[in-house]
């Protein structure tokens, strides 16, 4: 079992959500969060006092999948998220070692699908 | 002869009318996405700005100094001429600049109104240059031909009580104009954004329905019986089209929603406006109720096929609200509401009907010609439309160094 994580442009999330349906993957969790990367963030100005390089809007994917379901979700979020351009993200992998579902108690990869 | 009571509504309305701006600003401002909401109001402010200069610069001269030509010219430049005393040919019981500052307001919220066509995707600069070249060369001459002392369409006998086709329709087809030129917004492939501030919406529709008092029944230009039967229209006007659009989403998408009440509502007082100083309450009635069949089906059902951007609908409820108004004032109107005006088709004047047609085909005519012109000048000089990495981020951080919400404290 792996945990995905990706951070993506927030208006890419509808097109990822499509892709990450067509290779049905439906069970996701999104935050809206603040970050950048190499992609510097923009100027802001209150009453002349100047903000440089503040964080720029993101919108962040949480998708717990079975081994076999990893290379098809990053696929797809590849496919609905890039652009090309700076700013388009990044997918981080992890080892999930357990997963249960509250309603049946199950564990394990039963519970992640 | 000035009198006090007359004064005092048309200043009071005058006021109101100002509000319709802000609250113009928080009904499109709801509806656009978060990054976008600081850019919508920025430009109704800037409007106020703007043109309220512009107005009594040469605004008010071009639209009302009495002429019989294309506009009004400057002999009222810099408001010379325009005092204290009455001006009996538009008001003789209120003191002149009482009546240039009432029809500033109008000026200044027509053309805010064709925001909502290019929202979220113009650039600041090319949006000022747009704006007063659009009131100086399609406002300032429809105004006057309309309302103007000497007009050609007020000389038809045109009726307009307080702006169905000067304002709304006049908008109306600038706003589909833009949006066809300036195209649509970038990744809409998938979906529409979903409004990002519903009450908001409300909000601004209330400032608009309250502020809208003003705008209709201070076009009596006296604290008068013509007035009150204004007020009277417009607020039914207002409630039988939002209940209308109600029924008509229950109905076809089985639940109503309070976006399409506020829809409604608007459309009511849309075209409530040309036909209010004219028209009785039954068929204030019919006007409202009908209003939103015609302008949910513009909005609903031929936006969605034609794939025009009209983002916020300027063009599906000012304009085609602001065209049923127009003619429904040639069929309802009645010189037993108003004596001052003319009977309608359903009172036995057909020819008023056709007048009204007229006005509406030639302010549709002049209005799209002269906006896509215009449009396409300040394209060249400034370039309209922001670049695609700008419209990503949002207008509020690359146009204004500004955002609406923090995320972090």
């Amino acid at each position: 079992m792996k945990l995905i994580i990706a951070i993506i442009q927030p208006y890419k999330l509808e097109e990822v959500k499509e892709e990450l349906y067509k290779a049905d993957i439906n069970l996701i969790t999104v935050n809206e969060v603040l970050g950048h990367g190499r992609q510097m963030g923009v100027t802001e100005v209150y009453r002349g006092a100047k903000e440089n390089g503040n964080l720029l809007r993101k919108v962040r994917l949480e998708i717990a999948v079975n081994d076999n379901f990893v290379e098809p979700t990053i696929k797809a979020i590849v496919k609905g998220a890039k652009t090309g351009q700076t700013g388009d993200g990044k997918i981080f992998i992890l080892d999930l070692k357990e997963c249960v579902r509250i309603r049946t108690e199950e564990r394990g990869g039963i519970a992640i699908g | 002869m000035i009198n006090a009571g007359d004064t005092a509504w048309v200043l009071i309305s005058s006021a109101l009318v100002m509000l319709m701006t802000p609250g113009l600003a928080f009904f499109y401002g709801g509806m656009v996405r978060k990054k976008n909401i600081l850019s919508i109001l920025m430009q109704c402010f800037i409007i106020l700005c703007v043109l309220s200069v512009q107005w009594v610069l040469y605004g008010y001269s071009l639209s009302f100094a009495p002429s019989e030509g294309f506009w009004g010219g400057l002999k009222w430049f810099g408001l010379n001429g325009v005092g204290m005393e009455p001006y009996a040919d538009y008001a003789g019981t209120i003191p002149h600049q009482a009546f240039m500052a009432f029809q500033m307001m109008f000026a200044i919220i027509t053309p805010a109104l064709i925001l909502g066509a290019f929202a979220e995707r113009m650039k600041f600069s090319a949006f000022i240059a747009f704006i007063i070249i659009w009131v100086t060369f399609v406002y300032d001459p429809v105004c006057h031909w309309v309302w103007g002392s000497g007009g050609w369409l007020r000389r038809l006998g045109a009726l307009d009580f307080a702006g169905g086709t000067v304002v709304h329709v006049n908008a109306g087809i600038a706003a589909l104009a833009t949006a066809l030129f300036i195209g649509k917004r970038k990744n809409m492939k998938k979906s529409v954004p979903a409004p990002h501030n519903m009450p908001f919406v409300v909000l601004g529709t209330g400032l608009l329905w309250f502020g809208w008092f003003g705008f209709n029944a201070g076009s009596a230009l006296a604290a008068n019986s013509i007035a009150v039967n204004a007020f009277v229209v417009t607020n039914t006007a207002a409630a039988a089209a939002g209940l209308s659009w109600a029924v008509i989403e229950w109905m076809r998408n089985g639940k109503p929603t309070i976006f399409g009440v506020a829809s409604g509502a608007v459309a009511g007082l849309v075209a409530i406006t040309p036909a209010a100083g004219y028209v009785s309450v039954i068929p204030a009635i019919i006007i409202g109720l009908l209003v939103s069949v015609f302008c949910f089906t513009a909005v609903s059902i031929i936006k969605p096929k034609f794939g025009y951007d009209d983002s916020l609908d300027a063009f599906g409820v000012h304009c085609v609200g602001g065209i049923w108004g127009a003619l429904a004032t040639g069929l309802f109107a009645s010189k037993a509401v108003n004596p001052a005006g003319a009977d309608g088709l359903f009172f036995g004047n057909p020819g008023q009907f056709l007048v009204q047609l007229l006005v509406v085909a030639v302010t549709l005519i002049y209005s799209l010609a002269l906006s896509v012109m215009i449009y396409k000048l300040v394209d060249m000089i400034i370039g309209v439309r922001v670049n695609e990495k700008d419209e990503v981020i949002g207008l509020d951080l690359t146009q204004h160094h500004e955002r609406a919400y923090t995320v972090l404290e």
